[in-house]
């Protein structure tokens, strides 16, 4: 057993300590906001926070996290509305089939953490994660927005 | 393994193609029966709603609940029929919601809700005149059961915002007062829909329907489902198209964590099914297999390359569009410009990898899938099950990207097969990123050779436009061919589509070059790489001839002035007669596609050392009536990360009979940085219901390589441009 602490509460995990955060998530924890995309850290589908920190939970492994404080979608905000990256969201529309935007939200949300008043370029240099749908140009001006309301 | 469900849809989609004949003829009253069907199997009847006709569920607290045939996967399809159907309602927007109508339901329901198929752009132009009057019928039963609670005619009550008011005495009823009673009212079978200048919902860029669920990590995609005492698989199938399972050490991996069972799927497909899909990836992973690969094995773009280039000057060739006499006006030219161009194969590559959960209990099978066909799933499950289509439930998910993919059922199939090997349990099967990425419906490769005379006064006089590539009919549905030819290979350039009919002298025609390469539908389809040709070749020709290449185009237009005009609308919002700063250039392009014109303005500087930064897009679309404007310029900013991402990177390539790109950091994409501003100018003509999902992506790449051009003096005609050095003096 291996204690994992999610969305602030501690859960024993019975699985071995290589298995992947992400699939630690969806499948022993029962928390599928998470997605896999790609398995290989490239695409940022299964962004999580890891001490306040924006993580790619496919490319960490269980026995890796340790005590670190893991927050996912589910946990970002108590109704999953109204955390200002989410209300900002909402106002721009951004989400087209959606399933890359819990990445995408957890992506900003760190940033905005760190920077609240993000330039372009350092959206730029922040907002990796990959949506097929192109949403980019929503999700940009969501996170001026969400600054604006004072995100962090 | 594509062959058998292929041959299940060949002969389902006939039954369907029967049914839409039948609605094109007219509104058909739906039967008593598809009432009783669509209520037996309807959340929203569950949850206490009534049937006010079969296209709206009222509850008592006034809530509508719109039914959807369609799959939504992003493209906001979903809320633009719930707008259409909710406006004939006068509904109040505020309280609408949506639901699926399952597929099951629509087969025993004689198909009442019509197509369920979501592809070509057509999830609202093909379903806006059935629709549309459901909602209509749907608002005179509320009105009339009001009418007659208050034992007054018909004529003196009025309907707005969910609400009946009866004019003379200014007394009120809301929808949820009278959808009781409205519910046991016939479905009136004459009804008239609003003209546009009554269209309260419709025009509107409303909030969608699906936006919150897709905030929080809540909205349950396919991938996500979990059902008690489910299973888990994932899947290896032979890496070369074609090939087979040689054979596989199940005893090998037995011993595994979590793993039940190793099994052969099909010829092509082992699976291995655990009590975690990571338990059954990993020990998939560590399974010795030895695939008896086939003679696709030597196969390699090198060798496809070479293939194609075969047909372009192949005596043989199916004519797409002919007048005049090309050869003898290309003969009879001035000045003949000449060249070839070519795209590569391309995954969809959604966000979501294949997904289907099946679960067999010896007389039924039940999928829970994504698909952008439901009615197609149904048949797949029949098929790969043996049994009857009455035996099938299918569960519709909202889908993490389609873009054509979902079309293809194979992974319905491969589910099926799967779960009917584990019975009484259902079994999630989800493909690794690998799997998703090399066994795609690709976008087919192509080549063209463009040849284009120019009279003394630089008249473009004839036109040879010669294709030569992989078949998308020839692939999937041989039976749709027309006389050997394929006719989705001329899209854009058919009689009905192609902008340039001025030309006197014209040829366009197709030598098939198909490979073993699976090819499929990839949004926007062949209408992509034919402006690629076309669109960028004038600019070529336009440069020979001394001209403008908004003048030139716009002067062989005549014969489609719409696609004038939205070239024109792009032009102006661009202000293309203006200069743009020192080291700025322009690129335009238009193409009409999928019943919409769409145009492109591109402004772009490319650095001596040869790095591409777009500073502006400007693209225009006449889709005839907008339902959703918010929408429509959500579409059209994706079709550029979409289009751009062709453009710049992304290429699927073959060596020994498989693709070589596996995840995506080799099959690459565009990402936010690399995003242009895209300017939307809707300009909706009236008249006609145009597509929006796909059409703007044929002047995407074409908008941007002829910005490119300007800027550098360089012509690029192979994609994707991460191949070219674009460095210049």
């Amino acid at each position: 057993m291996i204690k994992l602490n999610v969305n602030g509460r501690v859960h024993e995990v019975d699985a071995p300590a290589d298995t992947p955060l992400l699939w630690v998530l969806r499948e022993w924890v029962g928390l599928t906001g998470s997605k896999y995309g790609c398995g290989v850290a490239v695409c940022g589908s299964c962004s999580v926070h890891m001490d306040g920190d924006v993580a790619r939970s496919c490319g960490i492994m269980l026995g890796d996290v340790g005590e670190a404080k893991i927050v996912t979608i589910e946990g970002l905000s108590a109704d999953g509305l109204s955390h200002p990256v989410q209300k900002a969201w909402l106002a721009h529309e951004v989400p087209q089939c959606g399933y890359c935007q819990s990445g995408q939200i957890m992506a900003a949300a760190a940033l905005l953490k760190g920077t609240p008043k993000p330039t372009d370029a350092e959206i730029d240099a922040a907002m990796t994660n990959i949506c097929r749908c192109g949403t980019y140009q929503r999700v940009r001006a969501a996170i001026h927005t969400a600054a604006k309301s004072g995100a962090a | 393994m594509n062959e058998i469900s292929d041959l299940g849809r060949r002969g389902f989609l006939g039954t369907v193609a029967a049914v839409a004949g039948a609605f094109s003829l007219g509104w058909k009253v739906p039967e008593a029966h598809a009432l009783a069907a669509g209520a037996a199997n309807s959340p929203s009847v569950a949850a206490g709603g009534v049937e006010v006709g079969i296209w709206a569920v009222v509850h008592s607290d006034d809530r509508v609940v719109v039914r959807i045939a369609r799959s939504e996967m992003g493209q906001g399809t979903l809320t633009g029929l719930a707008q259409l159907v909710a406006d004939e309602m006068d509904a109040d927007w505020s309280k609408v919601e949506a639901e699926y109508i399952a597929p099951e339901v629509n087969l025993a329901s004689k198909r009442a809700w019509g197509d369920m198929s979501t592809g070509g752009s057509r999830g609202i132009r093909a379903s806006v005149e059935y629709v549309r009057k459901g909602g209509a019928a749907a608002k005179a039963m509320l009105i009339q059961a009001a009418a007659a609670q208050w034992g007054v005619p018909v004529g003196e009550c009025a309907s707005s915002e969910g609400v009946v008011t009866h004019r003379p005495s200014g007394r009120t009823l809301r929808y949820g007062q009278v959808a009781a009673a409205a519910a046991k009212l016939a479905v009136p079978a004459d009804v008239t829909v609003k003209q546009p200048s009554e269209w309260k919902i419709v025009g509107k860029g409303v909030k969608r329907l699906d936006t919150v669920e897709k905030l929080s990590g809540k909205l349950v995609y396919a991938i996500d489902l979990q059902l008690p005492e489910m299973l888990n698989a994932s899947i290896a199938q032979c890496p070369v198209f074609g090939g087979k399972i040689g054979s596989f050490d199940a005893a090998k991996v037995m011993g595994m964590p979590g793993v039940r069972h190793v099994l052969r799927v099909d010829d092509s497909t082992i699976a291995v099914v655990a009590d975690k899909w990571w338990q059954a990836q990993s020990a998939l992973k560590a399974l010795p297999i030895v695939w008896d690969e086939g003679a696709n094995a030597n196969v390699s773009s090198a060798s496809i390359a070479r293939h194609l280039e075969s047909g372009l000057d192949a005596k043989e060739a199916f004519v797409g569009l002919k007048q005049g006499d090309a050869e003898a006006g290309l003969k009879g030219a001035a000045k003949v410009v000449e060249a070839v161009y070519g795209t590569p194969f391309l995954n969809h590559a959604t966000m979501e990898p294949m997904t289907c959960t099946a679960k067999w209990d010896g007389t039924t099978i039940e999928v829970w899938v994504s698909s952008q066909n439901g009615d197609a799933s149904l048949a797949a499950a029949a098929e790969a099950a043996g049994v009857k289509l009455e035996q099938v439930k299918v569960n519709k998910h909202h889908l993490g990207g389609g873009f054509g993919r979902r079309g293809n059922q194979d992974y319905v199939r491969q589910a099926v097969l799967i779960a009917k090997q584990v019975p009484g349990r259902p079994v999630k099967m989800i493909w690794s990123r690998e799997e998703d990425m090399q066994h795609g419906f690709y976008r087919p490769i192509t080549m063209a050779k463009m040849k284009a005379g120019l009279d003394a006064n630089g008249n473009l006089v004839a036109l040879h436009a010669r294709l030569s590539g992989q078949s998308i009919l020839a692939h999937l549905f041989p039976q749709r061919l027309a006389g050997g030819a394929d006719p989705v290979q001329f899209q854009g350039w058919n009689k009905e589509e192609f902008g340039y009919q001025a030309i006197p002298h014209l040829l366009i025609d197709h030598a098939m070059r198909n490979t073993h390469v699976p090819v499929g539908f990839w949004r926007g389809v062949n209408h992509n790489q034919n402006s690629v040709y076309l669109e960028c070749f004038l600019d070529e020709v336009a440069l020979a001839a001394g001209k403008d290449p908004l003048d030139f185009r716009l002067g062989l237009m005549g014969q489609m002035p719409k696609l004038r005009a939205v070239l024109q609308a792009a032009a102006d919002k661009a202000e293309y007669r203006k200069a743009l700063p020192a080291g700025v250039f322009r690129g335009i392009c238009a193409n009409y596609g999928f019943g919409s014109y769409t145009a492109a303005v591109a402004e772009v500087s490319v650095s001596k050392a040869g790095e591409v930064k777009i500073h502006r897009i400007v693209a225009a679309t006449d889709c005839g009536y907008a339902v959703n404007p918010d929408q429509i310029a959500a579409q059209v900013e994706g079709s550029f990360v979409y289009g751009l991402s062709a453009l710049f990177t992304s290429e699927n390539t073959v060596e020994k009979g498989r693709i070589v790109e596996g995840n995506f950091d080799t099959y690459e994409v565009m990402k936010l940085d690399q995003m242009p501003v895209v300017e939307t100018v809707i300009v909706p003509s009236g008249g006609f219901w145009g597509g929006v999902g796909e059409p703007t992506i044929a002047v995407a790449a074409p908008a941007v390589m002829n910005a490119i051009f300007a800027a550098t003096g360089k012509r690029i005609r192979t994609l994707p441009l991460k191949h070219h050095d674009l460095s210049h003096a």
